[in-house]
């Protein structure tokens, strides 16, 4: 059966709530700070909307259904996305159905995370079960060390060098100095990018995202409710999704993406050549670049060239992560899997402010998500087209 | 090659000892299989007893016909490393301590993927000999090692903190008159040990023996009676705090039943078979365990020899047999205490010996040389259990099959 258009639904409204490196703050507050907002934004009260859509890791020992009397909302779909950097556009996906079918009217999607004090520690500590077996008993690096082995074999096959990686983390720093919300406010070079501390040969410091309290959100609501409400939109053209592709590849060196690219494109109607820019998730390099490679904006181990050969920045010809992404704003848990969504919302809508791509329109923004082992098994991708009043 | 290990110097007393600190110990129900694999030095995953996939991580369902019969067997060790990393910073007390760590990711002949430790002179491309091994929490990982023998490859700082190895260990076997101990002696000092004492209850009276003992440079004799909580309580002062690993080879065994067997002598086998280990674990077992990550001569292991009617036993040796099942209940918590301190127990079982008290039983049995050979060994792997010689091994095997039948035959003579 051929997959039905998300036609008459839409997007709107993005929040991110301004990432702190700590916070004292749960991640109740966080969720209901950017649900506030994203409200706000649309000029709704909270008895307004009937469906919310929640991503976190630090809920415990709540869940959604115990947040939504935390936080006093009356409901009638309730979704939980436990999907880590995928979490927007499944997220997305399954309330835009909801939407769709009448389930449901307007539908919050937030995620949001709190960092205390180890919080990183004891986050990873009770990740999953593969990993308490199977790999944090081998020196407990964490995914910097799981991405460091992809990374290794990453590099030993296609010839990708550091310069590379550092080129996609050099440009979004850049593109962070014009987000007055990123964490990282200074300047990265590309000798400090070579020479940073290691941290998982080959992966070095600034190849990491920071840890950090967050949190981000939209709205997905009928077009007709969106124009009542004069609010600037974006409709969704294609979406896919993925869990554990290829689980026969000895080693991770494509995701879930280059499965179902074909339908995602197809079913979009245009092109990798008619975007203006691409929101990937970029948890580390080498992650951004296998994306650019499996949505087909160059073929299977052309990442390294493609990079070469394009300016990343804001201004450039390929404009990439242009919040600054990860890397340089933070990862705030399961809202890390927002920023792209939310940024590229920003973008096709106009309210992108200080990281604007002039005359964007349409955005590719793809999540990634959970290590469960050795490799991340999760994918997903959605192509936005804004239309503004 | 590895680096060779220099002896240590000797310890300043005004430094203070590290505090012992563990890698990850939770596991899943399903990964203990990996631990029980290591204790005994075998490799072995998970395979459908269905479809006879082979999976690794350990699962509760086979992860290609979804059957929940799934059954831990010995697996070829074959493997090729796909990725290598180091890494230099970890949230983890343990590894923070011990960084740079390297980490690898294998592809197992036998299909599966494997994220593992990897030995300082394997790295990406290699084909790799696999073994598993118990951590310092006492749980199994896995570790890429070279196929060949490289050079001192047994002092790697990851390999040698998976083993209890006696090179430049200090080393304590308790009962000197054990006809094990000569040779005992003899092969720890040629595996690297510094230094060997041995024990010597009843100094006045004599016993063959003891000249070869005292004539092997390296090797020093303490008084020790492992009856006597006051002579455990006082060695245990005076090398306590150097005792790497301790060799607990005191026995007392008579034949006999147990309808007409002496109650004096089978007190005396629990006293010194049972109540031996509980006293030395009692006066050398905190200042071993607290000495657990004290440099490259650390406290290891702490070692007893039983024998393996401690499984199931030989009515002719009825309540010496009793004394074995009571023994190795007592290391069997010994190893639950010990566990979280990084101490380990190590449990070695023979058949009947070659010496007076077996004297009628007929062949095979363990020579001294051999069961000393089995110890060294089983410290140099890093073995939790360790069956020595052919009576020991059959015996083991038969008990795993079908302990009720082996009870039947073992009972109804003629078992062994």
């Amino acid at each position: 059966m051929k997959r039905q258009s998300y036609d008459g639904v839409v997007v709107t409204s993005p929040v991110t709530v301004p990432y702190v490196r700590y916070s004292q703050e749960t991640a109740h507050w966080w969720i209901a700070r950017a649900l506030r907002a994203t409200l706000a934004t649309a000029s709704l009260r909270p008895d307004e909307i009937d469906g919310f859509s929640v991503s976190s890791f630090s809920l415990f020992p709540d869940t959604p259904v115990g947040l939504s009397q935390h936080l006093g909302l009356t409901l009638r779909w309730l979704d939980t996305v436990p999907m880590g950097g995928a979490s927007a556009v499944a997220g997305f996906r399954r309330a835009a159905r909801a939407v769709h079918a009448g389930d449901v009217d307007i539908v919050a999607c937030v995620a949001g995370d709190s960092n205390y004090i180890d919080s990183f520690r004891k986050l990873l500590s009770s990740f999953s079960r593969f990993s308490m077996d199977a790999t944090y008993p081998y020196g407990f690096g964490g995914p910097n060390a799981s991405f460091a082995l992809l990374t290794d074999a990453y590099m030993a096959q296609y010839g990708a060098t550091r310069e590379d990686f550092g080129k996609i983390a050099v440009s979004q720093r850049d593109n962070a100095l014009k987000n007055p919300d990123a964490i990282m406010k200074k300047p990265l070079t590309m000798e400090e990018y070579l020479n940073a501390r290691p941290i998982s040969d080959p992966i070095a410091l600034f190849d990491c995202v920071m840890p950090v309290a967050g949190s981000e959100a939209f709205l997905v609501m009928r077009e007709e409710e969106a124009n009542r409400r004069s609010l600037p939109y974006a409709r969704v053209a294609s979406t896919i999704e993925r869990v554990n592709a290829f689980p026969e590849d000895p080693i991770q060196l494509r995701g879930g993406w280059a499965m179902d690219i074909d339908e995602f494109w197809e079913m979009a109607g245009f092109g990798p050549g008619d975007i203006d820019l691409l929101q990937t998730y970029d948890d580390y390099p080498v992650i951004s670049m296998m994306q650019m490679e499996d949505l087909g904006f160059c073929k299977k181990g052309e990442g390294p060239d493609f990079v070469r050969k394009h300016d990343l920045t804001i201004g450039g010809d390929f404009p990439h992560n242009t919040s600054g992404g990860q890397l340089s704003v933070g990862q705030a848990g399961a809202a890390g899997g927002y920023l792209g969504f939310v940024e590229a919302l920003r973008q096709v809508t106009g309210l992108a402010g200080g990281t604007q791509v002039e005359g964007a329109r349409r955005a590719v923004v793809s999540g990634f998500g959970m290590i469960n082992y050795d490799r991340g098994l999760l994918s997903a991708a959605a192509a936005l087209e804004g239309v503004t009043p | 090659m590895s680096i060779p290990l220099t002896p240590p110097p000797k310890k300043d007393p005004q430094k203070r000892t590290r505090v012992p600190t563990l890698p990850p110990a939770m596991r899943s129900r399903a990964a203990t299989g990996i631990s029980a694999a290591a204790a005994e030095g075998r490799f072995a995953l998970q395979h459908c007893e269905e479809c006879g996939t082979v999976q690794y991580p350990p699962r509760d369902a086979c992860c290609k016909c979804l059957s929940v019969d799934l059954t831990y067997k010995d697996t070829e060790t074959g493997a090729e490393v796909l990725a290598e990393t180091r890494i230099h910073a970890s949230p983890d007390p343990f590894f923070r301590e011990r960084l740079p760590w390297r980490q690898g990711s294998v592809k197992l002949d036998a299909g599966p993927v494997a994220v593992v430790h990897l030995h300082g002179d394997v790295g990406r491309g290699d084909r790799v000999r696999m073994a598993m091994k118990l951590d310092k929490a006492g749980q199994g990982v896995l570790i890429a090692l070279p196929i060949e023998r490289t050079e001192a490859m047994e002092d790697d700082p990851t390999l040698r903190g998976l083993t209890a190895h006696p090179k430049h260990r200090r080393i304590l076997i308790t009962d000197g008159r054990n006809p094990v101990a000569v040779p005992l002696a003899k092969a720890l000092l040629k595996a690297g040990a510094s230094t060997v004492f041995v024990g010597e209850a009843e100094a006045w009276r004599r016993w063959p023996g003891r000249a070869a003992l005292e004539a092997i440079e390296g090797v020093e004799i303490m008084d020790l009676d492992v009856s006597d909580m006051r002579s455990v309580t006082e060695l245990a002062g005076e090398i306590g705090g150097k005792t790497d690993i301790l060799i607990n080879t005191a026995r007392f065994v008579r034949p006999g039943g147990v309808t007409m067997q002496d109650t004096v002598f089978a007190r005396e086998e629990l006293d010194v078979n049972v109540l031996g280990v509980m006293r030395l674990a009692q006066a050398f077992g905190p200042g071993m365990a607290g000495r657990v990550q004290d440099g490259t001569n650390n406290a290891v292991a702490f070692v007893n020899v039983l024998s393996s009617y401690a499984l199931v036993p030989d009515p002719a040796y009825g309540a010496f047999s009793a004394s074995q099942a009571a023994a190795r209940s007592v290391c069997q918590t010994l190893r639950g205490e010990y566990r979280p301190q990084g101490l380990r127990v190590m449990t070695v079982y023979t058949g009947p010996t070659d010496d007076e008290w077996h004297q009628p039983l007929p062949p095979p049995k363990v020579a001294p040389s051999a069961l000393a050979r089995d110890i060294v060994n089983g410290l140099i792997e890093g073995l939790e259990d360790v069956y020595s010689g052919d009576v020991a091994k059959d015996m083991f095997e038969r008990w795993q099959r079908d302990a009720k039948v082996l009870e039947r035959e073992m009972t109804t003579g003629g078992g062994i």
